[in-house]
């Protein structure tokens, strides 16, 4: 208790002060509004000069472009930057304020938080687009005559269903959370702000090349990793323009140590940087076309590939979201993290052990043996490494396991968890080989990754969003709590109709596949297990009907919180919030080295 | 380490930071967590010791058991091929018209025909052999033969397949196309005459006289069609490519042929035995009455 006193008093204090400079800032006013004003109109029309060039480069792409497809491509590069010209030309005017567009926050005593804003947004908006295209390639795999040809075949809006919820879905939930929770525990704001604005809109463009690249029939055809090479280009400047801005957050940090959630969004920034160069190395064919060679070949290329793929499920959806476990489930529960020593060892083993996990998706193929056998047996020594989080995130609720029952968002948090444990705990088992012998190419896998996507990181970011709106928009709580309870149901529900029907698939078809009769003989053609799995398919697409159904309940309770309104019902229990509290320290120097 | 306290609910000391209000405890970790930790690692241990695990400069270590994924392949293989031995000496040794004299012998090419089947012809016959009349592929369940309809002739379209380019014993025919030829009134009266064959519709003399000017050669006097040339009965209700006035008429005017690999090569000759063994028995399949002449003298006729 005594702690809590000092610490009060030390919010107080920093509250105090930070009034105190900010009224001494407005009495300097005028004369430091004319020197902004100036840098300002001189930097826009830098910045107009700049998205002229990229118009023009972008224009001329078009003109020579050796494919359609490229020519497509880069008229959308053409256009986004024409309008940020357009934009650029008519902030050219000193008197309106620049912060009109890319706001700037009010003063070193608040949080910089308009990308993790437009990130909340964005993460509801392609989550949304992405389980609509999950949805229907999961129709077209029961009623082929839904493969409208040739844009949207199964072949074209798979990988935007994939790309769509893990890079744009997940990956703007990472970038929001990231700004979010890096300023909340370092208790700073964000570095290089102008660097973090273009973050998000650079990987927004990223994911419309990427997304609309699809539909052209652009593809390196590598899974999780098919845009080609010149939005591979892109993506790596904006990771690296991602790691400056986190990292610096950090560099600058008010608090003696790196809270563990930054030790997660640091493994996934770096890790995904050094994934995504290695995996994407290609030649172009040309630099006014889409085509490029692939540096590697056959069984290394295939080695590469899954290397980047299960890490990038290691890293980008495990790690990340991991990081965001960390950070909301303490803050939702209000408890304290359930043990510092499980977070360090369970940290270290899971990214040590994780990154050599590969190829086990290559199993029984070219692969050379050794391999194989080190890739299982990383997969299982994963296990516990995984469950770690599980059980720091569940634990943390010791003493507040009430609130799964009074709070949604709790309730919610926990079963994001659950997913996690059984999909952490699934992974290890079907990489052993004599698993993986019956479950390789089935829809087993298709239904562990779900239970993996739909039920850890979809839950565990709907909850965190949830977390996110009211205080990101200043609202008392979400428009509905109750909503949220639907939005739960819905979702459980769905994963479970989506994960049931896979393993029944999957088994089916691993069963069919191998069945020799009396004779010694295959007894079924692919076809007839295709046949076998209809109602399966069925099935699966009604779960994804159930899980698109709560993500709409939600953007709609999102939408009438950020319109203002709360909805008249019987109340549930929500974590506090302080506003006072939520701003950064501006007393002392940054980075006091740990002791 | 200035803010360690004792947190009420749980009675287990804090660590001492604080960030945005999180603490962390400093509980141990859970003991059935470590103890599975270090198993999976005995295990893994276990396991790189016994299969093959270790790149060294030439070659991996082979693991203590001698496994391999291949050997493990070929040991299966054997095993399987091992069981049928017997069968497949005998039906290797069978000439395939000898062949239904043993009833026996017949039902286990039969099964193995049809294992085969589904894995090398069902991708265009269908897993029922039922073809597509969309695609042109030919139904295989009933007694409409294009090339004919007993085991050896069956046997020899599966070996040579049909109009493989570069191979001379492949069936191969070809229908020239007719796009030109004819004014509208023509194809017309044509169409009905071809029609008329199998007993649909009134024919003409104009149409007749085209048929019989353009058509018999090949397709017969009456449309009983010609197996030498894979000319295809018009006489009958079975279409390759559909029976609709358009569907006629899009074939004469710019015919479709259909291709087949040859599977001599990619399949034993006794697997090809069996096949044909399958797909005689489909209910189609003909006795060796109507044995087709010797296919390799015949197909070199070009309409």
């Amino acid at each position: 208790m005594r702690e809590r006193g000092i610490c009060r008093s030390r919010h107080e204090y920093l509250f105090n002060l930070t009034w105190i400079n900010e009224a001494r800032g407005a009495r300097s006013y005028p004369l430091a509004k004319r020197t902004e004003n100036l840098v300002q109109a001189e930097s826009a029309l830098a910045r107009t000069g700049l998205w002229f060039i990229i118009t023009i480069l972008a224009v001329m792409a078009v003109a020579t472009a050796a494919d359609r497809a490229f020519a497509a491509q880069a008229t959308i590069v053409a256009v986004i930057a024409f309008a940020l010209m357009w934009m650029s030309a008519v902030r050219f005017d000193p008197v309106t304020s620049g912060r009109s567009f890319f706001k700037m926050p009010e003063g070193p005593s608040r949080y910089d938080d308009d990308v993790v804003r437009w990130g909340v947004v964005a993460t509801m908006f392609w989550g949304v687009v992405g389980l609509l295209a999950g949805l229907f390639i999961a129709m077209q795999l029961a009623f082929p005559q839904l493969n409208f040809e040739p844009y949207l075949n199964f072949g074209r809006v798979r990988p935007l269903h994939t790309s769509a919820v893990i890079f744009a879905f997940g990956g703007n939930a990472l970038l929001a959370t990231s700004f979010h929770v890096v300023q909340r525990t370092c208790r700073t704001q964000l570095a290089f702000p102008s660097l973090a604005r273009f973050v998000f809109w650079g990987y927004q463009l990223f994911i419309v090349l990427a997304a609309s690249g699809y539909l052209l029939g652009i593809t390196q055809s590598k899974e999780y990793a098919e845009p080609e090479w010149y939005v591979d280009l892109w993506l790596t400047i904006v990771w690296v323009a991602y790691a400056i801005v986190f990292i610096g957050t950090i560099i600058r940090r008010h608090e003696p140590h790196i809270y563990v959630a930054n030790w997660f969004y640091l493994a996934f920034i770096v890790t995904i940087a050094m994934l995504h160069i290695v995996n994407n190395l290609a030649v172009p064919v040309s630099l006014v076309g889409s085509q490029s060679y692939v540096l590697f070949s056959g069984v290394q290329d295939a080695l590469v590939q899954w290397w980047y793929g299960h890490n990038a499920v290691g890293f980008f959806l495990t790690a990340g979201f991991l990081a965001m476990m960390y950070y909301y489930v303490p803050k939702q529960a209000e408890r304290p993290v359930y043990s510092y020593r499980l977070s360090i060892i369970h940290f270290w083993s899971l990214i040590f052990l994780y990154i050599w996990a590969g190829p086990h998706h290559l199993h029984y193929t070219a692969l050379p043996d050794w391999a194989q056998t080190l890739g299982m047996v990383f997969s299982v020594m994963l296990w516990m490494p995984s469950w770690g989080g599980m059980i720091n995130g569940l634990m943390t609720l010791n003493g507040a396991w009430d609130k799964v029952r009074t709070d949604p968002i709790i309730r919610m948090m926990v079963m994001a968890l659950a997913f996690y444990g059984m999909s952490t705990f699934e992974g290890p088992m079907l990489s052993i080989k004599s698993v993986n012998s019956l479950s390789h190419y089935t829809d087993w896998t298709i239904g562990h990754v779900h239970s993996g996507a739909l039920g850890w990181n979809g839950l565990i970011t709907f909850a965190c969003v949830y977390y996110l709106v009211p205080r990101l928009w200043k609202r008392e709580r979400m428009y509905s709590l109750r909503m949220i309870n639907w939005h739960f149901w819905l979702a459980t529900l769905g994963i479970v109709f989506y994960a049931a029907s896979m393993w029944v698939a999957g088994i089916t078809q691993g069963l069919m596949w191998r069945e020799y009769g009396a004779d010694g003989y295959l007894v079924n053609s692919f076809a007839d297990t295709v046949a076998a799995l209809h109602p399966m398919f069925i099935m699966r697409a009604f779960g994804g009907l159930l899980y698109l159904g709560g993500a709409l309940v939600m953007s709609y309770n999102v939408w009438m919180t950020l319109a203002g309104k709360l909805r008249e019902e019987k109340p549930l229990t929500d974590a506090s919030y302080d506003p006072e509290a939520d701003r950064p320290i501006v007393d002392r120097p940054a980075a006091v080295p740990a002791e | 380490m200035e803010n360690k306290r004792i947190d009420e609910p749980t009675g287990t000391e804090t660590v001492g930071h604080e960030w945005d209000g999180i603490e962390e405890l400093d509980t141990p970790m859970p003991r059935w967590w470590l103890w599975t930790f270090y198993l999976t690692i005995l295990f893994s241990v276990g396991y790189v010791i016994a299969y093959p695990a270790w790149p060294l400069v030439d070659k991996a270590t082979a693991g203590v058991l001698g496994w391999s994924s291949r050997g493990e392949l070929a040991k299966e293989i054997d095993a399987a091929d091992l069981a049928r031995e017997s069968v497949r000496e005998a039906l290797a040794r069978v000439p395939i018209e000898r062949l239904p004299e043993d009833s026996a012998l017949m039902a286990q090419a039969v099964a193995g025909g049809r294992a085969a089947f589904k894995v090398n012809c069902s991708q265009c016959h269908g897993s029922g052999a039922a073809g597509s009349q969309e695609l042109g592929y030919p139904n295989l369940n009933d007694d409409d033969w294009l090339w004919g309809g007993d085991l050896k002739a069956i046997e020899y379209t599966l070996t040579h397949g049909i109009r493989q380019a570069g191979h001379d014993e492949t069936r191969t025919s070809q229908m020239p196309p007719f796009a030109g030829a004819f004014d509208p009134a023509q194809l017309d009266a044509l169409v009905s005459h071809v029609l008329s064959l199998s007993g649909k519709g009134q024919t003409s003399p104009a149409g007749a006289q085209l048929y019989a000017d353009t058509c018999v050669a090949c397709h017969g006097a009456s449309g009983e069609g010609d197996r030498a040339v894979g000319a295809p009965r018009l006489n009958d209700a079975i279409w390759l490519r559909g029976s609709s006035r358009e569907a006629i008429m899009r074939q004469i005017l710019n015919p479709r042929m259909g291709m087949m690999p040859k599977w001599e090569g990619r399949l034993d000759p006794v697997t090809i035995k069996m096949l044909a063994a399958y797909v005689h028995s489909l209910g189609g399949g003909e006795d060796f009455v109507e044995v087709a002449e010797d296919p390799e003298v015949e197909v070199d006729e070009q309409p």
